[in-house]
């Protein structure tokens, strides 16, 4: 401990996405002294990658739509298992935020009118996402980077946070590693902001890189901080499935939003067979209607092939199930038979470059494959909705770590608007909490000294486990058990094998020196990836229904009892997991009237 | 869902073959290319290849990825010596049974085998003054054309990989000039903001005096490396350049623009 670098913040944002930076922009702006802390390097981390847009109620395209319709989707998308309250504040504040990233030099595509223009995506009844082109994530990164960068924000890259250290029940401050040389580095904060984003990586098939091992969701669970929802994961109808090297690699939804639709080998648009009753009073019924929407969208329906992402993938997996998939298990979309080539390629730039890069396809030329990957986890830390705050003081936690905004399903382009609108708000609790807080918060020497000599474990095994074949076996085991389509049985073998794994994993053993190790980086994330695998299966183990992101082959059916209900995961001080099932949130009568309108 | 490394008829795909990979190993004292002999299948790309070397053996072989698809501008090295994203070069595009050699990017310090000391472009975003936007409409929005906003676009689809920096002559074998020589991707960016319809800063001067603009002689070695295809040469630094001229009178680049007429 002696020689140990320490710094100390009275904020610490741990994550460099979205949410991070915008939380780190208002917590400094708020006079905290503030820190961002990230695994890459900044601007790599995954926002960079989203592609469709920002939703948004700005009424540039349709100005019929507004928050409360916005809010309407956001639920119905969600299957009402949403935080009512996430959920309105969200609809009501994404067109600021927007509007706030113009103001700090964001360029997004512009209407005729020259406002900013905005896009059909699943789920959302008016044209809504903000957007430049299919790179919207790497304008919003590079925008958020650039106001960080000029406000002086000091930024650690390529530094893991490893654990939180709390003292007496609140936060305290974090120690983490430099990847570079493998040393540690202790953070002594006031408050500690999560926004490591998600957890896809216990996936084989996943559209998410190697930074989504769930660190934030572990790190709060650690602490003693509840988790909500863990079994709701999106599966993206749309990944990349030939060749095998790009498999889960994602294909925006926008190819659907601006025309583009899918098709079985017989040639069928199947979407039309799987429109479910509550979606039926609003979605087309035949190709006629479902093509005229896109000029007009108030005379006619939405097309099938933009309904929430759940429903889309169940499609696909239950076409490719039925023998009418292609010889990879994926089926066709097709937007060259609908759209100029001219007009894809506008539209499309980066779908078009990645198929002709990594596939050989000519996107406005002919069909391609695609099919259902793991994209992004709905649960996530349980947080006040007003001001992002978890159930430790403290704590905080926005963007894909967060729970509740979503529901059960998660809504294209509502993600990037909740990175903004939470970011923004978790940075302004944390950094009045800090500031109220008198002394600060102390770290115990002997709890440092005890978490660098458990991290520094794995280098004193001379044999031992292989980090990457655990890894391997893990998303083997998440892939084939708790997958779109779940069944008890399987999850029990899959919590089963899990705990095996994680036994395994208590031997695991690395070699070379500390000076960027990816080896060792991933014998340390190995902690966080199993304890969240653990939490979605059991989870979904519980859940007997299926409802959104959870499908249960059993329970094939919505519940009444667990409408109503999140499964709230807690670890005690001994280290016992516990599931209990709290009721949802209750929403005033004033919001539920938003749903008794007939729906158009 | 099937299987999909099964065969199927139409790609005839085979049994994985094997290649002869020279990976640069070492770290800021030094280092070599080592010889690993690995499997690849078909429709691998270079990162797939070194991620198997890797994870089974080296598993301490460091290296940067992220997206996997382009996207996010971490995986640049120099592949049988061209500058190129690993994750977008697939195997197909080689000779087979040729050695394929992957080092770093030169003109960075080498931190451990193929990740680079890339803190020089964040020093340099550091010195150019953000976006300075002229007042909104009454009604609180901004109002521009899409015509207007697409030549700033076009510079803003850079990811950040830094092959442009890498491959620039005048920082490539000339660690002296990097104090005042931004490099392509940072004289771009103040290209971007210059051509930004709402933007009222003037940083002409910085590019022209402290950013080392003069120093670019027109070689188009970055536009021609860049995986997005912008074209830095000749949509950001010549007009800037341009720029520079019209307020300076440098007989010099009045070359510059010249040749552009010719085009
Ligand atoms: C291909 C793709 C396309 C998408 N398209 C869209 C879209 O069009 N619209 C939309 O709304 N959503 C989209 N999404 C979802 C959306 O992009 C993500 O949910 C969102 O970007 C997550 O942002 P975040 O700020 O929460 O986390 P991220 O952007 O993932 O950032 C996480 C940060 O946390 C850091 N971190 C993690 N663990 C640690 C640790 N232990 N120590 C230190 N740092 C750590 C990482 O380094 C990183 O900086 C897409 C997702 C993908 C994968
Ligand atoms: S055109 Fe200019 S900036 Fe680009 S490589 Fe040549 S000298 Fe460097
Ligand atoms: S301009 Fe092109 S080559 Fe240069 S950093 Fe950006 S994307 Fe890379
Ligand atoms: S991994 Fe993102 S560009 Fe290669």
């Amino acid at each position: 401990m002696a020689d140990l670098e320490t710094h100390d913040f009275d904020v610490i944002v741990v994550g460099a996405g979205g949410a991070g930076l915008r939380a780190a922009i208002e917590a400094q702006a708020q006079g905290a002294r503030t820190a961002v802390i990230c695994k890459s390097l900044l601007g790599k981390a995954h926002t960079v990658m989203a592609e469709g847009g920002i939703a948004a109620s700005m009424g540039n395209v349709w100005s019929e739509d507004n928050w409360q319709v916005h809010f309407r989707d956001t639920m119905r998308g969600g299957k009402m298992l949403n935080n009512w309250r996430m959920a309105q504040l969200h609809a009501q504040e994404a067109p600021d935020r927007v509007l706030e990233l113009e103001e700090w030099g964001a360029l997004f595509d512009r209407t005729k009118e020259g406002l900013i223009s905005q896009r059909d995506f699943g789920g959302h009844r008016y044209a809504r996402l903000a957007h430049v082109g299919d790179r919207t994530g790497l304008e919003m990164i590079r925008t958020l980077q650039q106001r960080a960068v000029s406000q002086g924000m000091a930024v650690f890259m390529e530094c893991k946070v490893h654990k939180l250290i709390l003292d007496e029940g609140r936060v305290a401050g974090a120690l983490a590693y430099w990847r570079e040389t493998g040393r540690f580095v202790l953070f002594r904060a006031k408050a500690v902001i999560l926004a490591t984003g998600g957890i896809g990586k216990a996936w084989q098939v996943t559209s998410n890189s190697w930074e989504y091992t769930g660190d934030g969701h572990s790190l709060a669970l650690s602490t003693g901080a509840d988790l909500i929802d863990m079994e709701f994961v999106q599966f993206h109808p749309t990944g990349m499935v030939w060749p095998p090297s790009v498999r889960g690699i994602l294909v925006t939804e926008s190819v659907r939003g601006d025309g583009g639709v899918l098709r079985n080998t017989d040639g069928k648009r199947f979407m039309f067979d799987y429109i479910p009753e509550v979606f039926a009073a609003e979605t087309a019924d035949s190709e006629a209607e479902a093509d005229r929407w896109y000029e007009d969208h108030i005379n006619n329906r939405r097309p099938p092939e933009l309904l929430p992402r759940d429903e889309v993938a169940r499609a696909i997996n239950s076409e490719v199930k039925a023998g009418r998939g292609t010889e990879h298990g994926g089926v066709y979309l097709d937007i060259a038979s609908r759209r100029s080539a001219d007009f894809i390629r506008r539209r499309l730039p980066s779908m078009y470059h990645q198929f002709k890069e990594l596939a050989d396809v000519d996107i406005t030329a002919t069909p391609f494959e695609i099919g259902p990957t793991c994209h992004y986890v709905m649960g996530g830390v349980k947080v006040d909705a007003d001001t992002a705050q978890s159930t430790i003081p403290g704590l905080y936690a926005a963007g894909e770590v967060a729970g509740g905004m979503h529901g059960s399903n998660r809504l294209g382009g509502n993600s990037l608007g909740d990175l903004l609108v939470f970011g923004r708000r978790a940075g302004l609790a944390a950094a009045e909490y800090a500031q109220g807080l008198g002394a600060a918060p102390q770290v115990a020497d002997s709890e440092v000294d005890r978490l660098t000599a458990e991290a520094l474990d794995p280098f004193n095994r001379t044999t031992g486990e292989n980090p990457y074949s655990l890894q391997y076996e893990l998303q083997d085991t998440m892939h084939k058990l708790v997958g779109i389509i779940r069944v008890r049985s399987e999850l029990e073998e899959a919590i089963e094998k899990v705990g095996q794994l994680k036994e395994r994993a208590k031997n695991v053993a690395v070699e070379g020196h500390r000076q960027f190790n990816p080896g060792w980086h991933l014998a340390l994330d190995l902690e966080s990836l199993l304890t969240v695998s653990e939490a979605v299966a059991r989870c979904a183990l519980l859940r007997e229904e299926s409802r959104g992101g959870h499908t249960r082959d059993d329970f094939p059916s919505t519940s009444g009892y667990w409408s109503k209900i999140n499964n709230t995961i807690h670890r005690d001080s001994t280290g016992e997991t516990t599931i209990t099932q709290e009721p949802l949130p209750e929403m005033p009568d004033e919001l539920k009237a938003l749903f008794e309108e007939p729906a158009k | 869902m099937t299987d999909v490394s099964t065969d199927s008829p139409r790609s005839a795909s085979k049994g994985p073959d094997m290649v002869n990979m020279q990976v640069w190993r070492g770290d800021a004292s030094g280092g070599d290319f080592k010889l690993y002999e690995v499997e690849y299948r078909e429709g691998e790309v270079v990162l797939d290849v070194i991620h198997r070397i890797q994870a089974t053996q080296a598993n301490d072989l460091g290296v940067r990825w992220n997206c996997k698809a382009g996207k996010c501008g971490s995986c640049s090295a120099e592949i049988n010596g061209l500058p190129r994203l690993m994750c977008m070069t697939r195997m197909s595009t080689f000779e087979p049974g040729q050695d394929i050699t992957v080092a770093p990017m030169k003109t960075f310090p080498v931190m451990k085998d193929l990740v680079t000391d890339v803190s020089f472009n964040y020093e340099m975003a550091k010195r150019i003054p953000a976006f300075q936007p002229k007042p909104k409409d009454a009604d609180g929005k901004r109002r521009m054309a899409q015509r207007d906003v697409e030549r700033s676009q076009e510079f803003r689809k850079c990811i950040e990989c830094f092959m442009c920096q890498n491959v620039c002559h005048v920082i490539r074998d000339h660690d002296e000039n990097k104090v005042h020589f931004a490099g392509p991707r940072f004289l771009m960016r103040i290209a971007e903001l210059e051509m930004h319809p709402h933007d009222t800063g003037d940083r002409i001067p910085l590019a022209r005096e402290e950013l080392g603009l003069p120093y670019c002689n027109i070689t188009k070695c970055c536009t021609e490396v860049c995986p997005e295809h912008i074209h830095i040469t000749d949509n950001a630094l010549i007009p800037m350049k341009e720029r520079v001229v019209d307020r300076y009178f440098d007989p010099i680049t009045r070359l510059g623009r010249a040749i552009r007429r010719k085009r």
